[in-house]
């Protein structure tokens, strides 16, 4: 209680004065009253003040009274010269924003722990080794019946968890008309239970839920998705909707904070494993394995005994491998499993962007620092200005630690207000950057909460900015000899030399960002100018779906009818886009040879798919709608240099698994980009979309190439018409194919766009450095620059003599600067396309840029100086 | 921190035992309580008196409240609290103690 009174007393020092006097006023009163003289009461009574003050000192705090003193002076100094306070904190807020904003993204995608009990015994189970493709690979992939012999494996020692990749689904709860699209994840029913999760409404999966393949149809809805479309309607659970050809009941709402396991995606809908189809196949990858250890159970001993399990599936599984080349069999057994941590849940998002958010980070980081530079050089140049006023407070006695708390309070002032100005910017920039890799295809939710964690980041980076700006002015300042300053000749050259080195960090950071912007840019230019093989003018892809399945001729007469349909060009059906990610891949064996070493992609496409797209055709012909899978084949140049030397492979057969039907060679096509525009051009062949044994289609889509300049324009009318054409049909998404063209960049996008944001910033904030730097400079030089000009300096040798000093610091800066972007271009290599580090223009680049910008920012201070006037320079001296 | 006193350390201890007989003195009257009751031999200074009524206040040993004299003039008048009852007790007897002891070296000496 007392030490809070003292606390508060702090902020009512005036009143407490009042009342300590007029207390001690009463006192002479009172004793004037009773009859004593009242000088010699007064006499008696001693100091008023030195009395006030000892009072005032014990009831309150001193150290914080004269920290509220500081804030209060350190108040009216940042409004004392308003312009340079205003830039300062615009620039660190600045910096402090994006520092923030990173953190928020980083935190909720690789970081923050899901709202699970004990989330550090919760691990990953991961497989590394060379894949079937020969390549290199860490895959968390996992089939089903293999997970479930682990999980029998290590039941003493840890529960193992499957969960699907969420995926969207189209799902309706009424008719067929309202078919919506909703995430879905398949997760084992004992998940909840095992995360220590309890509902919000209703019940949860038990593992009763997913015991037998295929049954019970229950649903948990996420609580996010029951409050969007439900309105917290506590009456869901019961109701039922149709996904697929099962009807799921919704059993319950998940909580509130548990949005699934995957960051960058909320999971609208929990399925029971059981209800995919996957779970009896042990050659279909699609869960994700989660392990949570018991007390006391090792990470080693789990690994070992999940290790023995996964090596006798496959040994089992490799005596299916006929004619496998031994190497190939020899890598195939030598996986091994890992188990990593895996608090933070497991994502393809955080794969995707863990490098880059890291880079961008420290981007960031480093503009932080460059504005760092920048607040240190404003300070110390005032503390210049400020020099007598530090020395008079020393010879009148205050303590060094005084001054540098004084210097050091009004830098917290500063980071304070710089913090509030980032918070708010951080508020808005972090969902900014999740909208910029959202795409419609695949949209990016993260969750971003702005809790205790940020905040304290937030309040830690403004201490750490204060640090690092305010300590080095602040101690200069206190350092102040007051018989030298009071005289008026402080040595002005210590002062720049710390100035000076500051610059040149500045510069060498600037030069970093501004490399590392330049090949994130050149990066994006070249992926995104790479010729894709065909054209995307005006195509519109319809992905559609059939319920119930219906036969191919069906999808060819629905093409044929929207073919007819004004304002459209031609029409094909294709399993899915091009770029649009998807693929289908596996082994080509020719002439019943053993299968080749490379992987083929394959694309089921409907006759005149090649048309549309305008993929020219070099030698055979299309396919006709009597073409079915296995039988025919196109294939890409890339193909026929693969598996036939270059040669024409039309006419030629090959075998997708030994001993099957052959596919024969119809057709040669030109090179077109398949899954995306970094890998290489795989070799690729296109086959019909006719199926040789089942007619029927679940789902196909719709290349429609509009003449009109604007695809999208056409979207409802031909949304409606694929419905008209057969009832049974529904156009589920539509996408332009520039779109899916984009998304296929979206990350090297984001990267060249905030790198060049952030290099852009960071060459401002070390332009403004270097005017202030060179500004004062002249300011301190006036003397020395006159008389030099009475003496007939020329403009000139002046100009020369201003600059040399400042620009052999950005000369020193650069150099630096290119050593650190060619040491660190190694950690950026794997983001970066076309580009080389050591390419000349790469590194010309940024330096012309830093050049230019210093030139730039020298001009003002060159022309102060010249214009300086030696007569009235001397004069006032 | 208050300079040294010629009651030697004593006045918080003669303080809480006059505010124990009679709650409610401004600090004029403690003051002349101390000198009467001490028959005039020991004196609190002024420099001294309000330091220490601060500092025991802060302490919450005391408590004060303002009151109006008449004439617009104010006092300040403080009595003990229950902490300043337990302090006074344990002040009390540490002096016992203290004198005692020197009354002891005395006697031997």
């Amino acid at each position: 209680m007392s030490l809070w009174s003292r606390m508060a007393n702090v902020f009512r020092g005036d009143r407490l004065s009042r009342e300590i006097d007029e207390e001690l006023q009463s006192h002479i009163q009172e004793a004037i009253e009773q009859g004593r003289d009242p000088a010699e009461a007064r006499r008696a009574f001693g100091s008023a003040l030195r009395q006030r003050d000892e009072s005032h000192d014990i009831r309150v705090i001193p150290w914080l009274d004269s920290l509220r003193a500081d804030a209060v002076f350190g108040w009216r100094q940042l409004m004392k010269s308003k312009v340079t306070s205003a830039a300062a904190i615009l620039s660190l807020g600045l910096a402090i924003g994006a520092c923030t904003s990173a953190f928020r993204l980083i935190d909720a995608l690789l970081l923050r722990p899901m709202p699970v009990a004990e989330p550090d015994r919760l691990y990953a189970m991961f497989c590394r080794g060379m894949g079937p493709g020969g390549d290199f690979r860490i895959s968390d992939s996992n089939e089903y019946p293999q997970f479930r012999q682990m999980r029998s494996a290590v039941k003493a020692q840890a529960e193992m968890i499957a969960v699907s990749w969420v995926e969207r689904a189209d799902l309706t709860f009424g008719s067929d008309q309202g078919m919506e699209k909703a995430y879905r994840q398949y997760v084992s029913g004992w998940m909840f239970d095992s995360f220590g999760l309890k509902p919000a409404l209703g019940r949860l999966f038990t593992e009763n839920d997913d015991s037998t393949p295929g049954a019970p149809a229950y649903a948990v809805l996420s609580y996010d998705y029951w409050t969007r479309h439900f309105g917290r309607d506590p009456k869901v659970t019961g109701r039922t909707f149709r996904m697929g050809n099962d009807v799921f009941q919704i059993v319950g709402v998940a909580p509130e904070s548990f949005t699934g396991t995957e960051p960058g995606v909320i999971t609208d809908i929990f399925i029971p494993t059981m209800m995919h189809a996957g779970v009896t196949h042990d050659d279909w990858s699609w869960i994700r394995t989660f392990v949570r250890l018991k007390p006391g159970a090792t990470r080693e001993t789990v690994r070992d005994r999940l290790q023995a399990v996964f090596n006798a599936v496959q040994h089992e599984r490799a005596k299916g491998f006929l004619g496998w080349p031994k190497r190939r069999l020899d890598n195939f057994l030598k996986q091994t499993l890992l188990l990593e941590p895996a608090a933070a849940g497991l994502s393809g998002m955080q794969t995707e962007y863990r490098r880059s958010l890291t880079i961008l980070g420290v981007l960031v980081a480093l503009v932080l620092v460059i504005a760092c530079a920048n607040v240190a050089n404003l300070l110390t140049a005032q503390a210049a200005a400020r020099a007598k006023e530090m020395a008079l407070r020393v010879a009148i006695g205050a303590g060094r630690w005084r001054l540098v708390q004084l210097v050091l309070v009004e830098s917290a002032l500063l980071a304070l207000l710089a913090t509030l100005l980032g918070g708010l910017f951080a508020w808005w920039s972090a969902p900014f950057v999740v909208a910029r890799i959202s795409s419609p295809d695949s949209p990016a939710r993260l969750v971003l909460p702005a809790d205790w964690r940020v905040l304290g980041f937030a309040l830690a980076l403004a201490l750490a900015v204060t640090v690092l700006f305010g300590l080095l002015p602040a101690l200069r300042a206190s350092d102040v000899k007051p018989v030298a300053a009071l005289k008026g000749g402080d040595d002005p050259h210590s002062r720049r030399r710390l100035m000076h080195a500051l610059i040149a960090a500045q510069v060498a950071f600037c030069f970093l960002v501004l490399f590392v912007a330049g090949l994130f840019v050149a990066t994006f230019d070249r992926l995104s100018n790479q010729p894709t093989g065909f054209s995307a003018d005006r195509l519109l892809t319809l992905e559609t779906v059939a319920q119930p399945a219906q036969a191919t001729v069906y999808w060819y007469q629905a093409a044929g009818y929207l073919r007819t349909l004004p304002g459209v060009e031609s029409v094909a059906l294709a399993g899915w886009p091009l770029l649009s990610g998807n693929g289908s891949n596996g082994f080509v064996s020719v002439n019943g040879a053993p299968p080749h070493e490379l992987l083929a992609y394959f694309l089921p496409v409907s006759p005149g798919w090649l048309d549309t797209m305008k993929i020219p055709l070099i030698d055979g012909r299309d396919f006709l709608p009597s073409d079915t899978y296995p039988g025919a084949a196109i294939v890409n140049e890339a193909f026929a240099k693969e598996y036939f030397q270059g040669g024409d492979p039309v006419g030629k057969f090959f075998e997708r698994t030994q001993g099957s039907r052959p596919f024969e060679i119809v057709g040669l096509v030109r090179d077109a980009r398949y899954r995306n525009m970094r890998e290489p051009i795989t070799p690729t062949a296109y086959v019909p979309i006719r199926l040789a044994g089942s007619e029927h289609l679940q789902g196909s889509t719709f290349l429609v190439r509009t003449s009109r300049a604007n695809p999208l324009a056409a979207a409802p009318m031909l949304r409606h018409e694929v419905h008209r054409a057969r009832a049974e049909f529904r156009v589920s998404n539509i996408r332009t194919q520039l779109e899916i063209n984009e998304s296929s960049t979206v990350r090297e996008r984001l990267l060249a766009m905030l790198a060049l944001f952030f290099a852009m910033v960071a060459l401002l904030l070390a332009g403004i450095g270097l005017y202030g730097v060179l500004d004062y400079s002249v300011l301190q030089r006036r003397r020395e620059i006159g008389i030099r000009m009475a003496l007939g300096a020329s403009a000139g040798d002046v100009a020369r003599r201003v600059t040399v000093d400042v620009f052999s610091m950005v000369l020193v800066g650069a150099v630096a600067g290119l050593a650190l972007g060619v040491t660190s271009v190694r950690y950026i290599e794997s983001l970066l396309y076309g580009v080389k580090a050591a390419d000349v223009a790469m590194l010309l680049l940024p330096s012309m840029t830093i050049l230019t910008a210093a030139l730039l920012a020298a001009v003002p201070a060159v022309i102060r100086a010249v214009k300086i006037d030696p007569v009235t320079m001397l004069r006032a001296e | 921190m208050p300079k040294p006193d010629s009651l030697q350390g004593s006045l918080d201890l003669l303080v809480l035992k006059i505010l124990s007989r009679r709650p409610r003195l401004h600090g004029y009257a403690i003051m002349t309580a101390i000198q009467d009751m001490s028959g005039e031999v020991l004196r609190a200074e002024e420099g001294s008196l309000y330091p220490a009524l601060h500092r025991m206040e802060e302490a919450g040993w005391i408590r004060a409240e303002w009151i109006t004299k008449g004439a617009g003039r104010r006092a300040r008048l403080y009595e003990l609290t229950a902490a300043g009852r337990k302090q006074l007790a344990a002040e009390e007897s540490r002096w016992h103690a203290v004198t005692s002891a020197v009354n002891r070296v005395l006697r031997m000496a």
